[in-house]
């Protein structure tokens, strides 16, 4: 039985009891409590272009549905026929003009009202179906900028305050278009793994890991002959490949910040000189151009200048700007975990940039991906290496007392780049839903030093 | 085809089958037997090796896959099968191919063998096997009596669906 308590002393000073990541209990109790409450990311508007464009996904457990409306808004409804429960929608995206049910036929409008069901003299007046409800919408639904969230909760913060300081990481992203718009572009491809879907929030913060997790795609790409035939996809994958094996002093000179609610991200690692486009980069050139002329040169500067890599909006988002990647966490039990993986067009930029963020998308975050591979065998040995009795605690005590409070802006700092405080600061935010305390009676973790 | 240069030979419906088939088998052996430097040298150098994410997928550049190389990342990504801290083939996959229905053909404009062939690949490792069935596209070079491969594409019948990682070459 897991009281509040015994929740509680899962998260202590520098250390997580390993029940957080392989209890079947405690992943029942997250898909209630955290999957159940908070702001999830379904996906983005752009996905949804034209009335009765919909996409299936999942909030925890339960299916769900994104559809657009002939007003031109976006409904999230359960995707759950309001007479014996089947699923109206079985693709994973299409076009319809009404659900119809594939048992008995009932169907319902692209806002979820029921329009008919077979032989409706069946029913007595009283329990005539429609006067029931449709396909039930979810609590909540809200759009930021194209990105579509909802909410199983019909009470709690706004998204706005959810996102909290995070907000700026989804402006960052369309900020960079040109026009001000992003647009899913070039699929959406999911792999899976058999571990909890904590570590991979865990990891997109970890700056330790890519020397040791992508040794060997590291040392692959340092090897390679840069004279080698390449239509440009080699020449993104093996820059990012030797990227990951920077010398210590660059990774202990990031940027790590977090803020409430679990979220936070990692900055000052790459940036536009480094990485994305040397300065007479000419599909670079031909961006700043168009930067320029659509914000203006100071506006412009200053949107480039933000060097934010992944942010992370806790439970389920991770994404980067630079070369507008997003991933989705699907928790489906403590050990088995999806990721939904999308690439963004940033309208108005070169085309050359979004087949540069595909070629990204391959080799990085791909299912064959020579880096993330790696990852996902990790997060797999994780599970497997949980299950031993011995030494029932992980340890998140790298940088513990050192976090420093970065100002009046909501976030802390890591006091050094490899400083784990995101870890610590997902489990402040997790054992703050799970138990329902407050930040103060949670873990202690940031700002431990003042 | 108003091309200037000679049209290609006609293909001998059995002859060339047969052998073609024999370099697919050839190809899928090294594979196997995990000698990943013999297989990359059967590639060209503007070779391309593919499995798409979409079914009918147009292009590889405007949307996602589950691999593209050209033959700059072919090169690294077999290297790092060979490196002794590859955690994802820690301890490494042994897989078998089965290569059947093969139907070639010769493209008029530049005489290269477009093999159409289904392919079945057995994975195991860690007490876990998987299957890969898809349906492979070669383009093959005539070359010194054999074939280099300019061209591999596999599309999975799975390809959309939630895999975990693929570590190895299909």
């Amino acid at each position: 039985m897991w009281t509040t308590e015994r929740i509680a002393d899962l998260v202590q000073s520098g250390r997580v009891h390993r029940d957080a990541y392989t209890d079947p209990g405690i992943f029942d109790l997250e898909m209630e409590r955290i999957f159940g409450r908070a702001w999830l990311l379904l996906g983005h508007d752009s996905q949804v272009p034209r009335a009765g464009d919909f996409v299936t996904t999942q909030m925890g457990r339960q299916p769900v549905l994104m559809v657009r409306q002939r007003d031109g808004g976006v409904a999230v409804l359960f995707n759950r026929c309001a007479h014996r429960g089947s699923t109206v929608c079985s693709a994973a995206k299409g076009t319809v003009t009404q659900f119809v049910c594939p048992y008995h036929g009932w169907t319902y409008g692209l806002d979820g009202a029921l329009l008919a069901v077979p032989s409706p003299e069946g029913y007595a007046e009283e329990r005539s179906p429609q006067r029931r409800l449709g396909l039930a919408e979810v609590p909540r639904a809200e759009v930021y900028r194209g990105f579509v969230f909802a909410s199983l909760a019909a009470d709690g913060p706004s998204l706005r305050d959810f996102l909290g300081p995070l907000i700026s990481s989804f402006d960052d992203l369309v900020d960079r278009a040109p026009e001000g718009e992003v647009e899913v572009a070039g699929g959406v491809s999911r792999h899976a793994y058999d571990g909890n879907w904590k570590f991979v929030l865990e990891n997109h913060l970890d700056t330790i890991h890519p020397r040791y997790v992508h040794a060997s795609s590291i040392a692959a790409a340092n090897e390679q002959d840069d004279r080698s035939p390449t239509d440009g996809a080699g020449e993104v994958g093996v820059r990012q490949m030797r990227q990951n094996g920077a010398p210590n002093e660059l990774w202990e000179g990031i940027g790590l910040w977090v803020a409430g609610g679990g979220h936070g991200y990692m900055a000052d690692y790459h940036d536009d000189e480094k990485l994305v486009a040397a300065s007479d980069d000419p599909v670079h050139v031909e961006y700043q151009k168009r930067m320029e002329a659509a914000y203006g040169p100071e506006r412009a500067r200053e949107i480039l200048a933000v060097t934010r890599w992944n942010s992370i909006v806790f439970p389920n988002v991770s994404f980067m700007s630079q070369f507008g990647q997003l991933r989705i966490v699907r928790p489906l039990a403590a050990g088995r975990t999806v990721l939904d993986t999308y690439v963004f067009r940033l309208k108005g930029a070169p085309e050359a940039m979004f087949r540069r963020a595909v070629a990204f998308a391959n080799v990085v975050n791909g299912t064959g991906s020579p880096v993330l591979t790696d990852d996902l065998e990790v997060y797999e040995r994780l599970q497997t290496g949980l299950g031993a009795d011995g030494n029932e605690w992980v340890d998140t005590g790298r940088g513990f007392g050192r976090d420093v409070r970065d100002g009046d802006n909501g976030l802390d700092r890591g006091g050094t780049g490899t400083s784990e405080i995101a870890v610590r600061n997902q489990f402040r935010a997790w054992a703050e839903y799970m138990t329902g305390a407050g930040a103060a009676d949670a873990a202690d973790m940031a700002v431990a030093a003042e | 085809m108003t091309g200037s240069s000679a049209p290609a030979a006609a293909l001998d419906p059995a002859s060339d089958r047969a052998a073609v088939e024999a370099f697919l088998i050839h190809e899928a052996d090294l594979i196997d037997r995990r000698d990943f430097e013999a297989w990359l040298a059967l590639y060209t150098d503007d070779c391309r090796y593919w499995v798409p994410l979409e079914e009918d997928q147009a292009d590889p550049q405007h949307t996602v896959s589950l691999i593209y190389d050209d033959r700059k990342l072919l090169e690294t990504r077999v290297r790092r099968l060979g490196h002794p801290r590859i955690h994802a083939q820690a301890p490494p996959s042994r897989t078998v191919h089965i290569i059947a229905n093969v139907a070639v053909a010769r493209e008029p404009e530049d005489g290269l063998i477009v093999v159409h062939s289904n392919q079945t690949v057995a994975e195991y490792r860690q007490n876990r096997t998987r299957l890969f069935a898809g349906r492979c596209t070669h383009r093959l070079v005539p070359e010194n009596g054999g074939y280099r491969i300019a061209f591999k594409r596999i599309d999975l019948i799975d390809s959309e669906g939630e895999n975990r990682g693929i570590p190895i070459v299909l």
